[in-house]
């Protein structure tokens, strides 16, 4: 039995593939792409209709917390890849900010078995740089490497010893295993919980500058240039560190980097009313970041667009802004607000905004994932990408509600997603 | 903005001939404030300036009302000053502070003013560390909040009985030049003056170092200054705010000698501004750093009818927010 999805825009930007056609799955992957209507299905092969709506590889999101094991109040393997299946996400990458933490070979297979046996969609475990994220003894990389970790970060705590740091890059370097540094100097962000622009000011919110951010990035890029490793730089959020990571890809330095659907959204006017759902790490910053964040990814200065899902219960966030948790609920929204700013407005075409969300997450944790390649695993979203919407926090199939963009009205549907040939999401007024 | 044209709106407090209240229910901010609503406020609180002069200092305007004084971090005059002003509104007025309270047991804000709400009382004073939790209390709850100072963001009737005590001395605020002095960062003082006084039509300065002073706050419609001596020249009115020691610790200026040295207001500098300077102070005062004594106790210092006019601006907030209404439509 094959699966035939007919007469889609069939978009795959690690072919250059934009055209109208049919794509044929067997046994769970990619069989080929042939013009609409070439050739008959047989009577025993499922069709798909999907003329109208967007068929293009599922989407990569390298920057996601499972938040289980630890947290599973907030969110687990099993909730998060649901909602990412919902979102249109066929394959994630987790932090390993879990309790405890993911630095050894025993918690990589915990999260990798618990993926295998109760998640919808791929899981690619990120593995501690430190032990303990603690900043002072690396991991054992090697092991962790071989066991499936696609990189090291120690997600929300910064390395912030430069000796270590280049230490790390050094060895992860060595093993072809990226390094992924959450970029700020804690001693310039301080307490701070929002970007220290007029809005912080004008709330008496304490201010996290630019600098924060630009500082440690320029290390990161030095430390990289300096050893040759790659260096992936998460969630970019100023102008300044899209001028710096554009300067080193110039020349020659390994350097990937990735924004956040937050920061193409919105910026810190948001804060007005001292919503801590728009509380990020992270802060948003000012209109002139978010313009210089899309023309780093329309001039590929920026490789990639993922989530930072964060889901946080009310418990974190129906209190004071200061003290609430950083972070957002990302993997059901993503898809729409790339669709509502970039490509409406005509910021980046279709096609470019996809290579973000599939093909070039996919290379840089170096993975199969992020194509329509014959052979691959058949892993694919359809999506409508003119239907309007509006998001609804209340129907999330994540666990957690924390979201800005409750109410938004935004374009982009997901109608249904497919791993390894399987539909493990399917829109509810959706017939076929 | 209409400049403030003598006093209106007396009206008779103990009949309540004339129901006047703000239409809203919560006063958080100035900035949320309308000119109008602002002098309406003053011209309130000046007719309860003249009650709290009588021999017998009370009016029935809140009576059967419960005005609960939540403070989350420790306060004394500002505390005090509601109380005396709810009491001599005659409502039962019940201190609440967070060291006796069941937050050292973890319980959330929202939670904890829940539960006061759900014993009936019409308005909560409240006082927290972080700025904005006073929004998210009013937008959860139905009773009127008044805000006595939320974190680094607003402290409105500190800056309502601030520009009531520049009225009362100047009669008017235009061609009026206000100059605030230190840690306008910090400061839920400046923010609120600033908000307040811009709406009336006064010119703001503000002064401080650049690390408590940030240039963004000029797209509040003010005017920077980091030299004392300019900021002051000519100025009508100078409010020196109180400069925190611990700001020290955290490398925000050297030593308070010195602070002293670049932004104490001495008799000195005084002479740049103009001769009938009206000087302010929300305190509590270091004697000898942001002021010096002889300033501070001079004729030019206004500091402690400051004081004397919190309690009539105070009632004047409380029974706009709350005596409106009659008490069977209230919860």
């Amino acid at each position: 039995m094959r699966i035939l999805i007919k007469g889609g825009r069939i978009i795959d930007p690690s072919n250059n593939r934009d055209t109208t056609g049919d794509l044929w799955l067997e046994k769970g992957r990619v069989l080929e792409i042939t013009p609409p209507g070439a050739r008959a299905p047989e009577k025993r092969d499922q069709v798909i209709a999907a003329s109208g709506l967007v068929v293009a590889p599922g989407l990569v999101d390298m920057h996601v917390h499972l938040r289980e094991p630890g947290a599973e109040y907030k969110e687990t393997i099993a909730s998060g890849t649901r909602a990412a299946a919902a979102g249109g996400i066929t394959s994630l990458a987790c932090m390993p900010n879990t309790e405890p933490p993911i630095d050894n070979l025993a918690m990589v297979e915990l999260i990798l078995s618990k993926a295998k046996n109760q998640g919808l969609v791929n899981v690619f475990p990120i593995a501690c740089i430190t032990k303990g994220r603690a900043g002072r003894e690396l991991t054992e990389m090697g092991e962790l490497k071989a066991a499936g970790v696609v990189a090291v970060s120690d997600d929300g705590d910064p390395l912030s010893s430069p000796g270590l740091m280049r230490s790390a890059l050094q060895y992860a370097g060595m093993l072809d295993l990226l390094v992924i540094n959450h970029a700020e100097d804690k001693s310039l962000s301080g307490r701070g919980v929002a970007h220290a622009g007029f809005m912080a000011a004008k709330l008496g919110l304490a201010g996290v500058p630019r600098s924060a951010m630009e500082i440690m990035i320029a290390r990161d890029i030095i430390l990289a240039e300096e050893t040759g490793s790659r260096i992936h730089i998460p969630h970019v959020s100023t102008a300044g560190a899209v001028r710096m990571i554009r300067e080193a890809k110039a020349r020659g330095v390994k350097v990937t980097a990735e924004t956040a659907p937050h920061f193409l959204a919105l910026t810190d006017d948001c804060l007005s009313d001292y919503d801590t759902h728009v509380r990020v790490n992270p802060p948003v910053a000012e209109a002139v970041d978010q313009a210089a964040l899309i023309t780093g990814l329309s001039d590929g200065t920026l490789d990639v667009i993922a989530t930072d899902h964060a889901p946080h219960s009310s418990r974190e966030k129906e209190i004071e802004f200061a003290n609430a948790a950083p972070g957002i609920c990302g993997l059901e929204t993503m898809l729409s607000l790339v669709l509502t700013c970039l490509v409406a407005p005509k910021k980046l075409s279709l096609p470019e905004a996809l290579r973000c969300l599939t093909h070039n997450p996919g290379k840089i944790i170096q993975s199969s994932k992020g194509t329509l390649s014959p052979g691959a695993e058949a892993d694919v979203v359809i999506f409508d990408p003119a239907a309007e919407r509006i998001i609804q926090a209340s129907e999330f199939q994540s666990q957690s509600r924390n979201t800005p963009f409750d109410g938004w009205k935004v374009q982009g549907e997901v109608m249904a997603t497919l791993v390894a040939g399987r539909v493990v999401y399917r829109h509810a007024s959706w017939n076929n | 903005m209409r400049p403030y044209k003598g006093r209106a709106g007396i009206f008779i407090l103990e009949k309540r001939f004339i129901r006047v209240s703000l239409k809203r229910k919560d006063l958080l901010t100035l900035e949320e404030l309308s000119g109008e609503e602002i002098i309406q406020i003053l011209d309130t609180a000046a007719s309860f300036k003249e009650v709290v002069q009588r021999p017998v200092k009370k009016v029935p305007a809140l009576r059967g009302k419960t005005v609960v004084n939540l403070f989350f971090e420790p306060s004394t005059r500002t505390r005090t000053s509601f109380e005396l002003a709810a009491k001599r509104l005659s409502a039962d007025v019940v201190n609440f502070t967070a060291s006796a309270s069941s937050l050292v047991k973890g319980e959330s804000l929202l939670d904890t003013v829940r539960n006061i709400q759900a014993m009936n009382v019409q308005t909560i004073i409240m006082r927290h560390a972080c700025s904005g939790a006073v929004n998210l209390v009013a937008k959860n709850i139905r009773a009127s909040v008044v805000n006595a100072g939320d974190g680094k963001h607003e402290h409105p009737t500190q800056g309502l009985l601030d520009i009531f005590t520049i009225r009362e001395a100047k009669g008017r605020f235009e061609n009026l030049t206000v100059t605030l002095v230190g840690d306008i960062i910090h400061s839920r003082v400046a923010r609120s003056n600033i908000h307040g006084l811009l709406k009336l039509g006064a010119k703001v300065r503000i002064v401080g170092p650049a690390t408590l002073l940030p240039e963004v706050f000029t797209r509040l419609g003010v005017e920077v200054y980091h030299r004392l001596e300019d900021a002051i020249a000519d100025t009508d009115v100078i409010n020196i705010l109180r400069i925190q020691l611990e700001r020290q610790d955290e490398q925000f200026f050297p030593s308070a000698r010195e602070y002293a040295n670049l932004y104490g207001v001495n008799a000195r500098r005084l002479k740049l501004a103009r001769p009938d300077v009206l000087i302010m102070h929300p305190g509590p005062m270091n004697r000898g750093v942001e002021i010096s004594p002889r300033v501070a106790d001079g004729p030019n210092s206004v500091i402690l009818d400051q004081v004397t006019n919190g309690v009539a601006v105070r009632m004047a907030v409380l029974y706009l927010l709350t005596g409106g209404e009659s008490d069977e439509n209230s919860d």
